[in-house]
């Protein structure tokens, strides 16, 4: 799974708030603390702490100036243009797309019901790779569904709408699992009573289940728009990789290493992760408002 | 025919309301067209890739096929692509049960800046990942004079492939099990220690067994992404035939060597990784729904 979580995974329950106290370190008859929470912490300075630090440091032997001209340099904007404005229309894309299949899979028996299900996560099953040479031979102008689009004149495989179509393939799974627990514990009772209250189905959907999955779809668009903005294997095959146009700013990180620039790479990629955190920030908040609205 | 899916007892009953698909019964127009457009959706999108996969590695038939995993580069690359997943996901699986241990099982102040930390690897790029080892290890990285004058390889060689794989795959063991064992407590446990049994045999006869199929659910994911990883390991593999590819890169290389029956047949062992995983994940999620972590149950 699968990916980066499974995308179930992905809504995980809330931690239980713990007391408030003082103490560093609540008396327990359990065993192992010491030795679990130091595997734990080694652990997680070699392989996340300390390699994510020179990543912080790095790319400061360039100086301020030099930071702002690397990430200004026309090539470096344009990938980074094309990495968040194509993530963030594939994420925006996903929402009806996940909203329809989570919707058909919660609220219809059908024949192959479960396997559609399981289907879902084939995008988090299937290594990147494979996704991108699949995708571009599907939609290379000799491919299946590529001269389909070349007929009615657009070039979908080595263009912008290529890499929106990797990532809109990556991003699903996200917005699927997001809203699928959610859709299914809907209370019914409220969406009848809406009904018996002379509600049409649209006004149903549109004033009674939208606004109660709107956190749910909400954080799934967050996953899915996070992913697609680090993704590389699927998409550098479909891309073309024209610069300044169809390249993405992991591929640029890459070509900057081949080039021995490495704090050039680490400052692409510390802000990558600042833009990331920022827009996630913001869409966290967003969504607190919502979930907020929602109980009120 | 929505009424003759109805237990007896509800039909007569309240028959609207005890349905379970409502809109099968209110929408009957609009049902088959979700129906419909979920599945074009589904088809187009999710499975169309998989199918090309199998297509285009037997285009030209079973021999070539067959051929085209038998070249020693496509067994040096299937080889290092199950060592480094035998290394990796082990570490990880190890890291998993600590971390899940320590966090569900006592109070400590700090817990949720751990627990995002843990959680921090899947929101970095792939290529990130990669990238922060050559910033440690690389010719020009903190220790790389270091390196060439002990003539230790780390970049361009296994340990590196190895390191940037087990950051990418850091979170799916822990966050598998951290959720489940902290709905679980510690009770157990503590009765088990308070009948005199001892640590390691309390871990092994009462925490394993309760966590067994979900150490098992975040193994799986683990490995299918630890085999699969491209971005991670094409930034610390150095493309060298034979030695350092693994999968992955063996199917890019030979993709843009236009030697498409080669690639694709080499990405239909990894689409077969992926399709057995799936089928694995859905029948742990069926089987052990209860012993999952929440977001599992369907």
């Amino acid at each position: 799974m699968t990916d980066r979580a499974a995308a179930a995974t992905v809504v995980r329950p809330v931690t239980d708030a713990w007391p408030r106290r003082t103490r560093l370190v609540e008396h327990s008859i359990l065993p192992g603390l010491g030795l679990s929470l130091g595997v734990t912490l080694v652990y997680l300075g070699v392989i996340v702490i300390i390699p994510l630090t020179m990543l912080a440091l790095r790319p400061w032997e360039l100086g301020l100036d030099g930071v702002v001209r690397t990430l200004t340099s026309p090539r470096v904007a344009a990938a980074l243009r094309v990495s968040f404005g194509v993530s963030l229309a594939a994420a925006l894309t996903n929402a009806p797309l996940g909203l329809l299949i989570a919707w058909t899979l919660t609220r219809y028996d059908f024949p192959g019901r479960r396997l559609m299900d399981a289907f879902v996560d084939l995008p988090f099953a299937l290594p990147t790779a494979v996704a991108g040479i699949a995708l571009t031979t599907i939609y290379a102008p000799a491919g299946p569904l590529g001269a389909l689009a070349a007929k009615i004149g657009l070039k979908t495989a080595y263009s912008p709408l290529g890499i929106f179509i990797a990532l809109t393939f990556i991003g699903l799974p996200f917005v699927v699992r997001s809203i699928q627990p959610v859709l299914q514990d809907l209370d019914r009772d409220v969406e009848e009573a809406a009904q018996t209250l002379g509600a049409n189905d649209l006004q149903r959907i549109a004033l009674v289940v939208i606004p109660a999955l709107a956190p749910a779809l909400l954080s799934g668009v967050s996953l899915a728009f996070a992913r697609a903005v680090g993704e590389y294997g699927s998409v550098i095959f479909i891309a073309g990789n024209m610069p300044l146009k169809t390249e993405i700013a992991p591929l640029l990180i890459v070509i900057k290493l081949e080039q021995y620039d490495y704090a050039g790479a680490a400052a692409i990629g510390l802000a990558m992760l600042a833009i990331s955190f920022g827009a996630l920030a913001g869409m966290n908040a967003v969504q607190i408002f919502l979930a907020r609205r929602g109980r009120a | 025919m929505s009424q003759l899916a109805l237990p007896p007892a509800a039909s007569t009953a309240t028959p609207a309301v005890a349905a379970r698909p409502i809109a099968r019964i209110r929408l009957p127009g609009i049902a088959p067209l979700m129906l419909l457009a979920s599945a074009a959706v589904m088809m187009g999108l999710i499975g169309l890739p998989l199918v090309v996969v199998f297509q285009e590695a037997l285009a030209k038939g079973l021999p070539p096929f067959l051929a085209a995993l038998k070249e020693p580069d496509a067994i040096a690359a299937v080889k290092l692509t199950l060592l480094v997943a035998a290394i990796a996901v082990p570490l990880n699986a190890v890291f998993g049960v600590s971390a899940a241990w320590a966090i569900s099982k006592f109070e400590f102040r700090g817990k949720s800046v751990l627990l995002t930390l843990i959680d921090l690897p899947f929101s970095i790029s792939p290529v990130v990942s990669g990238l922060v080892w050559v910033l440690l290890f690389g010719a020009q990285g903190l220790f790389g004079t270091f390196l060439v004058d002990h003539d230790i390889k780390i970049v361009f060689a296994v340990p590196g492939l190895v390191l940037a794989t087990i950051l990418v795959t850091f979170p799916f063991v822990a966050r598998e099990l951290i959720p489940l064992m902290q709905a679980q407590g510690a009770d157990e446990e503590a009765a088990a220690l308070t009948l005199g049994a001892g640590g390691f045999t309390t871990f092994r006869r009462v925490t394993l067994p309760n966590i067994q199929w979900a150490l098992l659910y975040g193994v799986l994911l683990c490995n299918a992404r630890a085999m699969g990883e491209f971005g991670a390991v094409s930034v610390v593999s150095g493309h060298i035939r034979g030695l350092t590819n693994t999968l992955p890169l063996h199917v890019e290389v030979l993709y843009n060597d236009y030697d498409s029956v080669g690639a694709f047949a080499a990405a239909s062992l990894l689409a077969g990784l992926g399709i057995i995983t799936l089928v694995l994940k859905t029948v742990l999620e069926w089987r052990h729904a209860g012993e999952l972590a929440l977001g599992h149950r369907s």
